[in-house]
């Protein structure tokens, strides 16, 4: 099964609606300071939309927000153009470019450290839903993938993997570590670079 | 750029309605030979926009960051996919949804595109469509597959042609009309679309339905053609038509239809639409856009010689069977409940009783309501979508419509589960009370992403909402039922002049910076289908408007008189008055140093078509040329006056001299010694701002010269009512793009 589109999310403490306002002019600062290594166009604010996409920052080849859907907020960067390599690259591409732009929101001190990241909670999603619908077959096929790709973002550390089994939704899986990570720790366990 | 779009084709062959299926191959064959560069640009620009495909902001390349113009550097290079518009600058799709009606499927297969290829959001317009935004070109084709294969078009939803066709979205349960409209508005616009004799229009061509005259929903009045369900009786029997209007539209100057007919028997009603688009084709404007509404050709010809050029062209058509085979089932037409009549829920409290109070309306079929589901800013999630789907399929024969106020509404709605459904749809985000109140506040993208967008309509629409939410409750009943409408430019896509508090954005050069404003329309009636427009008052920084809302709203609380609408309210209290009341809001700031004013709501950066350094304000002596816009406001505003007292000659003659007064500020910029002969003023406007393109409007051209030309033609008078009213507005926009050019003038590239 060929993984493109992905979309990693990374759960953060309550952010509130000051925190997603305040987000605004950090999305605007990368855009002028050409601070991801995607083509950034644009921002979109829905924070008037309830579990709605956040604070979403536009690029070419990805898309970054910080999203509330289904009432859990994170950081999400959401894989818009095709990558060449495995599911294996495609998967660590997409964790290490949220984990990086956690990274840099955790820093950021227009936002006075009120973004965290909750340490043990990621999920993924595949955007496509003709290259991974979410039926049985695709979580059978996928889940050795996924499970050796947790094990590496987790250090073997204990976890739980749990599926979103709604067939109308994206195939999406949401795994809980059982002790908490830092940002910079993940990016580690993942081989560090943005 | 998704790595499924080739697979899609495949996927859904066989799936799909014929004739759409072949559109979209046909379109992707152009987006290759466009690629090949074997199709001309400008061809290419109409072709998608007949599919509905709209270029976003910022799609030329270019974007101001707030500290500088950046480039935006494209993979795709030069590549085009019209004139100034990159390959792979992402764009709005825009669906049609005839008269809004939707079912579950359709609704489940919108939440999946918006998901897959857009931001995660679907966005409802004011004219009951879907908008997507931020999608690629090279997705389209899969969106439009996955469309069709929902039985949805996007079909001619832009460009030179008939858009969607709007009804009433309670036509069927609503107690004033005179009978369902939904059968009509369906068949003409199975007829209309892709018809030969639509193909070939100057511009677009909206139609809509409203089952009656009193209500708004329809807005039959500011539409190309606008029918309202009527009734004949002759030899005891009642026959179906329609009053028919023709020529109505809002834009930058909002022209009121004209009566047609007072009754289209049913069975005229295709090929009169049919007659009236083929006039429209040959006989209107198609060099000069800003004219090319069928709007100006009404105004033009006259209804009555229109009205004779019509039924010339009817008496001439071969007769086409579709013109009559519809009208049994349309006769019989009837939406069915799901669930059994019910009672009215006992004792409702709290956020419940407030929710069905606004959020419910009865039908005429007893023991039934249609919901109306509120959507702030016309924004709805996918996981929202599916939600809605749910609720539709439990409670409903999947009778959902979206509506001009950007919402939906759920009908046949058994009373008995009005509590159920207020459950499902609060635990879906849905469950806002106050729809069509003041708070359900109507708003065009504006500077999101529209590439004509001035100020941020949404951000000062998310910023009302948020105020007048909190203090919902303390609203005076007169109060709540105001409908608030805002336009980011004056295109009037936000249906500013229908609204009791309209705005549309303008920008002030306010101490050498430029300044995001929006001009504050007052005396639009949104009931009667939209029955009458209101006229610019004066323009207040964004910053000031939500101020603007509460002086007004709480003026009208304190002052009104009993039963006086605000419209009413508005022309008792004149021009002057409300001028005196907002005027200390449309001043610059006191302190120098206070840069709130100069960003727009939800956005911070410097709103500023160049960076003219920082932290001073060099331009705090007022130039010649600022005063000179300065009186031309004034006048315009004293033509205003003497329009509403009925002196039509002095508005007319008012508002042609405003026009004067700015054209000659502009001049005097490098001619400082203009005299105030008419003739020399417009001669040197033409030579210096016309001629050399410096007065051209980045997307509208030379639109509003060309109104100062046509009014010196015609300067000797003498005006009627209407083309006095129509001057006005000209002279506004005239003004406002005197503004803009001052704005452009020894500044950087626009944003």
């Amino acid at each position: 099964m060929n993984l493109q589109h992905v979309n990693v999310k990374l759960l953060i403490e309550d952010f509130g609606d000051a925190g997603l306002e305040r987000l605004i002019p950090v999305f605007h600062g990368w855009i002028q300071d050409r601070a991801r290594p995607e083509l950034l166009l644009d921002i979109a604010d829905y924070r008037h939309v309830p579990a709605g996409p956040g604070v979403v920052l536009i690029g070419h080849e990805a898309n970054y927000s910080v999203d509330n859907t289904d009432n859990r907020m994170g950081v999400r960067y959401n894989r818009k153009a095709e990558l060449d390599g495995s599911n294996q690259d495609r998967l660590a591409q997409a964790a290490v470019a949220a984990l990086s732009a956690c990274q840099l929101l955790e820093a950021e001190p227009r936002l006075q450290n009120g973004l965290r990241f909750n340490g043990q909670e990621i999920e993924i999603f595949v955007n496509d839903r003709l290259l991974a619908p979410n039926v049985e077959v695709t979580r059978e096929v996928l889940h050795g993938e996924l499970e050796s790709f947790f094990r590496k973002v987790f250090r073997n550390g204990e976890i739980s993997i749990s599926y979103d089994k709604d067939p109308r939704r994206l195939f999406g899986v949401s795994v809980k570590a059982a002790r908490r990570f830092s940002v910079a720790d993940l990016l580690a366990n993942l081989g560090g670079r943005d | 750029m998704k790595a499924s779009n080739a697979q899609w084709a495949k996927e859904l062959s066989g799936k799909m309605p014929e004739d759409l299926s072949r559109e979209i191959d046909i379109f992707e064959t152009e987006m290759a030979l466009r690629k090949q560069g074997k199709l001309d640009e400008r061809l290419f620009a109409e072709t998608r926009l007949r599919r509905g495909i709209y270029g976003q902001r910022y799609d030329n390349g270019q974007r101001h960051d707030g500290k500088k113009v950046q480039e935006v550097a494209y993979p795709s290079g030069e590549l085009t996919k019209g004139p100034n518009t990159m390959w792979d600058a992402p764009g709005m799709q825009r669906i049609k949804i005839p008269g809004g009606g939707l079912n579950a499927a359709q609704l489940e297969t919108l939440a999946d595109l918006a998901e897959e290829y857009s931001d995660g959001i679907a966005h409802v317009t004011t004219r009951q469509d879907f908008q997507l935004h931020y999608i690629h070109i090279e997705d389209t084709p899969s969106v439009m597959r996955r469309l069709a294969a929902a039985k949805i078009t996007t079909r001619e939803a832009c460009g030179n042609s008939v858009r969607n066709v709007t009804a009433c979205p309670y036509a069927g349960t609503c107690a004033d009309e005179v009978f369902d409209v939904t059968p009509y508005s369906r068949a003409l616009s199975k007829f209309l679309l892709g018809h030969p004799d639509t193909q070939n229009l100057g511009r677009k061509f909206k139609p809509a339905f409203s089952g009656c005259s009193q209500h708004a929903c329809g807005l039959a009045s500011l539409h190309d053609i606008g029918m309202i369900a009527a009734t004949q009786t002759k030899n005891g029997e009642e026959t179906r038509g329609f009053e028919m209007y023709v020529g109505g539209g809002l834009g930058a100057v909002p022209y009121q239809a004209k009566l047609f007919d007072t009754f289209v028997p049913q069975e005229e009603l295709l090929p009169l639409a049919q007659a009236i688009a083929r006039v429209f084709a040959r006989l209107g404007e198609k060099k000069n856009r800003s004219r090319a509404r069928m709007k100006f050709l009404v105004q033009d010809l006259g209804i009555e010689r229109f009205k004779e050029l019509v039924l010339e062209e009817r008496r001439g058509l071969a007769p086409d069977p579709r013109w009559t085979a519809y009208l049994e089932s349309a006769q019989q037409f009837e939406e069915a409940p799901l669930r059994a009549a019910g009672e009215w829920p006992q004792s409702p409290s709290g956020a419940f009783a407030r929710w069905l109070a606004t959020n419910t309306r009865p039908q005429k079929q007893e023991g039934y309501v249609v919901v109306t589901v509120a959507l702030p800013l016309g924004d709805i999630t996918a996981n929202q979508l599916r939600s809605l789907a749910d609720i539709a399929r439990q409670f409903t024969r999947e009778t959902v419509r979206t509506t001009v106020e950007q919402n939906f509404v759920l009908r046949w709605i058994s009373k008995s589960d009005l509590q159920q459904v207020y459950t499902a749809l609060e635990a879906a985000g849905l469950g806002e009370a106050g729809g069509g109140t003041i708070i359900d506040i109507v708003t065009c993208p504006g500077t999101d992403t529209c590439k004509l967008g001035i100020s941020s309509s949404r951000g000062l629409a998310a910023e009302l909402r948020k105020r007048l939410g909190e203090k919902s409750f303390e609203l005076n009943e007169s109060v709540d039922h105001l409908h608030i409408k805002i336009s980011g430019c004056f295109n009037s896509c936000g249906q500013h002049h229908v609204a009791d508090l309209g705005f549309y954005g303008v920008s002030r050069k306010v101490a050498g910076y430029a300044m995001p404003h929006f001009q504050v329309v007052l005396g639009g009636e949104w009931e009667h289908n939209g029955g009458s427009y209101g006229l610019p008052t004066m323009a207040i920084p964004s910053k000031n408007i939500p101020e603007v809302v509460t002086r007004l709203t709480e003026r009208y609380a304190r002052d009104r008189q009993a039963g006086e609408n605000f419209k009413d309210f508005i022309k008792r209290v004149g021009k002057p008055e409300l001028k005196n009341i907002l005027d200390d809001l449309a001043r610059p700031p006191a302190d120098p140093t206070d840069r709130s004013l100069f960003s727009d709501w939800g956005d911070p950066r410097e709103y500023s078509l160049g960076d003219m350094g920082t932290g001073e304000c060099a331009g705090e002596v007022v130039s010649p040329v600022e005063f000179g816009l300065g009186a031309a406001e004034r006048e315009v505003f004293e033509a205003q006056l003497a329009w509403e007292k009925g002196q039509v000659e002095q508005a007319g003659k008012a508002a042609y001299h405003a026009m004067l007064q700015a054209a000659k500020a502009l001049v005097m910029s490098d001619y400082p010694l203009i005299s105030d002969d008419p003739d020399r003023i417009i001669s040197e406007f033409r030579t210096r701002f016309y001629d050399t393109q410096k007065f051209f409007d980045p997307f509208a051209g030379g639109k509003f010269a060309h109104y100062l030309f046509a009014a010196q033609e015609h300067s000797g008078g003498p005006y009627t009512s209407d083309s006095a009213r129509y001057l006005i507005e000209e002279a506004h926009l005239f003004i406002e793009a005197a503004h803009s050019c001052y704005n452009r003038m020894g500044t950087p590239a626009a944003v």
